[in-house]
This record gives C-alpha cells, structure tokens and sequence, in this order.
C-alpha cells in the first residue's frame, strides 16, 4: 500500500558490487517507503540473488560504490548480524541444510538475539514455545519440523515454508524473499502467500524476486521492477508484470540498448 | 551382476597450507634401536604366578613382541602417526600406592554395574558389581568363576591381529583383565560401565588395561568403556587392548570413550568378532592424548552380520589422533555402516584410514563408509583415507571422504538470522559433533559430552 507521507525503509543509491573480481551491479537504484510492497523480476544473472544478499551483508560480495540507507542507518557498516537485528531478513533462493542444529533451537536462538538487541529480556522455552506454534499454524506446518535439523531432509516446498516461519517470528521491517515461489506447488504457494500477506503491515515493506506473474496473483506489488545486467531498467506497477509474462523482457532489454 | 563402488574420492585429502610435522630430537633412528625400545618396555612386565595358562599366552606374545619392533613412520600403517614423542620417554611400571578414595566424576547414572581398573590394577572400592541378572559375570581375572576359565582362556588374545606390535606388547603384559559374560539369551538391560583410570604420581608410568566381551548366542549388553585420568594431570602411557566376542543373534551396543589428558599417550585397540546374525554397534569418541591411536577391527564370521561403526575425533594444540579401522567380511549377506568424522583445531593433525575388506565368499555385502572432516584452522592437518578391497563381485559397497572448513554460506545463514558469527562458527561445530554423540545410547553421557564440548568452545 503506497502512502505519500510513510517512512523511507530503503534507499539504495548508484550501487555497484563485485564478485571474484568480476561486477556484477552496475549502477542501482531504489527507494522503498513502509507499507510497500515490491517485486523485481528481470532474467536469469541480472543480479537479482546478488543484490538481496548484499543487502544481508554476504561476505563474498564486494560494494566498490554507491550507498545503501536502511531506516536511516548506513547499511553497509553493518555486520550481517546486526543488520538482522536491526530488521533485515532475507528468505534465500536456496535455503541450506545445517544437520545437527534443532530447528527449534536456531529459531529460539536468532529469536533472542533480536530480542536482546532491542534491550528485551530473553523469551523463556515455555512462552517460546507457544509463539513458535502459533507462528506454525500461519504456516500450516507440522510441529515435528521443530525437531528436526534445519532445513534437514525438507522438501523444497518445506523449507520455503521454513523461511516464512522464520521471518513469521522475527517480524523485520524489510522482508527480501528472492523466488519464495520457485519450485511450490499451487497450495503451498497459497500457504506461502498468505503467511506474507499476514505479516505485511503498514510499517513494513516486502522486496519479492520473482519470475513469475503467478506469485503476484497472490500477493499484489505496489511497484514492479525490471532488473537486468545489474540495473534496474524499469519501473511500473502490478500492469508490468503481466506485461512481462505475456512479452518477456526483450522488449525493454532493447529499449535500454538503444 | 552388480559392483556398485561409488566414490567422492580415494585418494589422501589434506590441507594445501599445512605445515610439515614436528621434529623430535629423540628419534630412534634405525631399526635396531627401535626394537631395543620395545624389548625395554617388554621387560617392565610383572610376572603372574599360578596361572600356566596365561604365563603360556604371554611367553607366545612375547616370542611375536621380541621380533618387533616401535614402527616408524617409514612405515605405511604409521606413516601419518610419529611416535617420536612416546619413545622421546622412558616408562616405568606406576607405583602400585597410587589409589583414589573415590572417584564420582566417573558415575553413570544409568549404569547397572560398573568396573574400575587403575593403572590396569583392578580397584574393587572403586567399583560397584551388583545389580546384574543372575548368570552374568562382570569382574576381574581373579574372581572369574571356575565355569567361565574355558570360555575365557578360549577367547582371550585370540582375536584376529594379535600379533600387532602394541596389541602383542598388551598381551605379553598382561596380568588381569576386565572380563564381562552373558550367558546365551540374557538381555542385561542397564549399561554396564567400564573405567580404565590413569594416575601417575609425577613420574612417567605405562598401564596396559586388557578386557574382554563375550556375548553368547541371543545375549544383549550394551557397554560403555571409558579410558580417562579423572582430570589428574601427568604424563602416561596407556596400551590398551578390548577383544568382544559377538556370539550368533547376540547384540552389543558399545561406546568407546577416550578422554586421557593432554599430556597422555594412548594406543587402544578393539577387537570384535561376530557370530551369524549378530549385531553390533560402535560409537567410539576420542578426545584427549597428545598422541592417540585407536586401532578398530570388525571380523564378521557368520552370515548376515550387521555392523555399524560411528566415530568421532576432536582434536586440537599440536596433538595427532588417528584411527585405523578394518571391517572384514568373510561371509554373504551382510551390511555394515560407517561414519567417521574428526575437528582438527590449532596445529592438531587428524588421521583416518578406514579398510574395507570383502572377499570372494562375501556376496551380497552392503557396505557404506563416510569419513567426513572439519579443519577449523588453517594449520590443521587431516589425513584420510578409505581402503576398500572387494573381490566379491555382487556388492554393494560405498565410500567417500570429505575435508572441509565451516561453509561461509553456513555461517551466514546463521548470521542473517542474527546469530553473531563466533556463536554461529560454534554452533556449526557442535552440530558436526552432535550427529555422533547423539548416537549414544546413554543419556548422561551425550550430556557430559555436550557439555564438555561447551566448555572447550567457551574456553577457546
Ligand atoms: N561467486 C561468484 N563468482 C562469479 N560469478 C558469480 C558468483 N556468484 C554469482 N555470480 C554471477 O553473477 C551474476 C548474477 O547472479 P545472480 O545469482 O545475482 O542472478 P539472479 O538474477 O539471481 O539469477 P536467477 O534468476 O537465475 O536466480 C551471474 O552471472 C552469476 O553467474
Ligand atoms: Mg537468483
């Protein structure tokens, strides 16, 4: 929901970033203002993943240039940690298997440190407990995943979910879900949508990466992005994405080009 | 016809930037020398009288012991491990006024009985032999019952690989041994517990504690063998030699601790034969020793035996701990599971070489081995190597070994949830742990292990 007056939660500034050398953001710009959501879309290598993780702070990433001001903050002097705690999550295209850590104990764990950073007291087991079957039920998932590894054995489908559950808890002011439809099924995709519908509010916002208009069915953009070649070509409304879907991107490629 | 060998890779995987391993200026250089070590550490051996049949088992050892000698590194079996630090010692027998009023730190709640040795001395106040089901025996040498000495005097130093240079050394020595029998169909439900102490009082001391297992036909036991000094400080020597008997459909669960200090030398040897159908699984921890060796050797004598070997090393400063495993099928039909992982921290140098044998009469074998390894610094050295030898030709057997450093996508992933990034480096280490210490069947145990590695992980 786009609101004149709102808080400005992202702005990103003539970023450049490389990776092993090579660069890989040339150039990109963004605002993000509380209440909104956004979608970028663009073909494969356009730098999509690149750009949502170095908003996390992955450390392969090299910023050569520009800036990136999160709630007024000067993101880049962050460590990934805080800029956790601070209100950033990213769902990962691919979200990794870590056997032996207890889901339970790293949502418990990353739960407190947010907590902790916010001057609160950590949650005990018992009352966290609860709140972590509360925030299962949005995602309709089954308690037995708590037990598990993180991420262990899940389906793709599963750890999406897991994502979500993740971000159901530490409720950022920036979700950043790069492809969180890729590879679900139309129900769990409905699950998935809704979970972020639910959590969306008017003093957060939502960058999704996606390929596909089917995820936008679900979860309405207030502004949709074309990103290629590690730029943001152009910028419109829920319209573009339908538009993409029904041209594909060569059209603006082209557009850029001449 | 099927061969299945699958393979992440069979060659030895180490680190690019590791150093090259220290230099003792006491190297015994020639053979000769070598062998004259050996003979001295033979000759500190006490004698045993009134006992022929043991004084027969040792002389045989010691004829095999007198054409050894301490293997270099020139060696292949040795080549990763250097004992120039244990022969830059001389060791002497401890002094048998070393005791301990009590000892609670080693007290497993779970435990039915328990059985301590001291410096291979059999402590009876220390022990605690109750609470057994009728029929069973756990005890030393000396309280064996008349009934038991065949089975025993059958068993004892027969396992295959008796004439390995320590494991002969041990046998040449001994002079009492801890001995556990389940009489056929017996189930003993509660652990039994079996603490081999150190202690030194300043001086350099050996202790060569011997045990043996036999489970009959349909028996069930699950053990827990722990070598440790109870915190005590020293420099030691601990050679030790377990031998189990797996009888036919008989079941042994058994977890093998070694927690000696830092400063000990630990050469452990576990024996284990199976009967038909048997069953056996192995969580073997090993923790402690400047430099530790621990040979395990599986010999599946009957049909569908199925064996599974867990192993864990964690191992840091300028230490060495290595394992050599065999698993040798003789028969079809049988399957066995291995997983060996190993921390090197610091300068430390982890060892892995896990054999695999599978001959021609061994059809039908199902076999996996894994050797899985963290370096967690630069200057870690981890060496690992499968071997497997199959000349059955309808097998299915599977091995890979992988060398890593913590993922920093790993870590990421827990940073980018807010978990710092030293708190997300231990987390990821403990999780390695834990898949194997969760595959203890005692749950004290995994709860002191769990907290020792807090400790360690709080300490560095
Ligand atoms: N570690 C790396 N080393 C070299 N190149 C890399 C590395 N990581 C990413 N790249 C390259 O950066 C470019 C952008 O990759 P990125 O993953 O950001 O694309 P994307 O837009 O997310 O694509 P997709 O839609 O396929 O997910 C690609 O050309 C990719 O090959
Ligand atoms: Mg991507």
């Amino acid at each position: 929901m786009i609101c004149d007056n709102a808080e400005l939660i992202l702005s990103v500034k003539d970023l450049t970033a490389n990776v092993d050398g090579t660069q890989i953001l040339k150039g990109l710009n963004l605002e993000i203002k509380a209440g909104e959501v956004h979608a970028i879309m663009g073909p494969n290598g356009s730098g999509k993943s690149t750009f949502s993780k170095i908003l996390a702070g992955h450390p392969a990433y090299e910023v050569t240039g520009g800036e990136i001001i999160f709630r007024g903050q000067n993101l880049l002097e962050l460590e990934p940690e805080e800029r956790a705690r601070s209100g950033i999550f990213l769902a990962f295209q691919y979200p990794l298997e870590i056997p032996g850590v207890s889901n339970l104990d790293f949502l418990r764990v990353s739960y407190n440190a947010k907590r902790k950073h916010e001057g609160l007291e950590e949650m005990d087991a018992f009352d966290f407990d609860d709140l972590v079957h509360e925030k299962l039920g949005l995602l309709k998932m089954d308690a037995e995943f708590l037990d598990r590894g993180v991420n262990e054995g899940f389906s793709g489908g599963e750890k999406k979910r897991n994502e979500i559950l993740q971000m159901a808890l530490l409720e950022p002011s920036l979700g950043i879900l790069d492809e969180i439809d890729s590879g679900l099924d139309i129900d769990a995709l409905r699950i998935v949508a809704s979970g972020v519908n639910a959590l969306s509010n008017e003093n957060n916002a939502m960058l999704l990466v996606t390929h596909y208009q089917r995820l936008l069915d679900y979860i309405t953009p207030d502004y949709v992005h074309v990103m290629a070649n590690g730029r943001i070509l152009e910028t419109g409304t829920k319209e573009l994405a339908l538009e993409l879907e029904a041209k594909g991107y060569d059209w603006i490629l082209e557009g850029a080009a001449a | 016809m099927t061969i299945e060998v699958s393979t992440s890779t069979d060659s030895i995987l180490t680190n690019p930037e590791v150093g090259t391993a220290k230099v003792s200026t006491n190297k015994l250089s020639t053979k000769v020398d070598r062998a004259a070590y050996l003979g001295n550490l033979l000759s500190l051996r006490s004698t045993v009288d009134n006992l022929p049949w043991l004084q027969e088992l040792r002389d045989q050892a010691a004829a095999i012991v007198q054409e050894l000698a301490i293997p270099s590194t020139r060696e292949e079996d040795w080549r990763f491990t250097d004992l120039s630090a244990l022969v830059a010692h001389t060791w002497q027998q401890p002094d048998p006024a070393i005791d301990l009023k009590a000892c609670d730190s080693i007290v497993l709640p779970e435990a039915g009985c328990r059985l301590v040795f001291m410096n291979g001395v059999f402590k009876s106040h220390l022990s605690k032999l109750e609470d057994l089901p009728a029929g069973v025996f756990v005890g030393n040498l000396a309280q064996l019952p008349s009934d038991r000495l065949a089975a025993v005097q059958a068993a004892l130093g027969h396992q295959t690989g008796a004439e390995e240079v320590f494991t002969a050394l041990n046998t040449a020595s001994l002079t009492d041994a801890a001995i556990v029998c389940i009489p056929r169909n017996v189930a003993v439900e509660k652990p039994i517990h079996l603490v081999f102490l150190s202690r030194t009082a300043g001086t350099t001391t050996i202790a060569q504690p011997r045990c043996l297992v036999l489970a009959e036909t349909g028996s069930a036991v699950t053990l827990v063998e722990e070598y440790s000094s109870a915190d005590a400080p020293g420099t030691y020597f601990t050679n030790a030699v377990t031998e189990v008997v797996v009888g036919d459909n008989a079941q042994v669960n058994h977890t093998r601790i070694q927690w000696e200090n830092q400063q000990a030398f630990h050469i452990g040897k576990t024996a284990v034969s199976q009967g038909r159908d048997a069953r056996y699984t192995c969580t073997a921890i090993s923790l402690g020793g400047q430099v530790s060796r621990h040979h395990f050797e599986v010999y599946s004598q009957g049909e569908q035996t199925h064996s599974q070997l867990m192993g864990l090393t964690i191992v840091d400063g300028d230490r060495t701990a290595d394992t050599h495993s065999l698993i040798a099928f003789s028969k079809p039909y049988c399957t066995a599971t291995q997983v060996n992982k190993c921390i090197a921290d610091g300068k430390a140098h982890g060892v892995f070489n896990g054999r695999i044998y599978v001959p021609k009469l061994a059809q039908q074998t199902d076999a996996s081995q894994m050797s899985r390894n963290l370096l967690l610094s630069s200057k870690a050295r981890i060496d690992t190597k499968p071997q497997l030898e199959i000349v059955a030709d309808n097998v299915k057997c599977a091995h890979g070994a992988t060398v890593s450093q913590l993922e920093d996508d790993e870590v990421f992933y827990l940073q980018s949830r807010g978990i710092g990034a030293d708190a997300a480096r231990k987390l990821l280490t403990f999780a390695f742990a834990t898949e194997i210490i969760n595959q203890i069947p005692v749950a004290s145990l995994r709860q002191s292990l769990t907290q020792m590695m807090r400790d360690r992980q709080a300490a560095s």
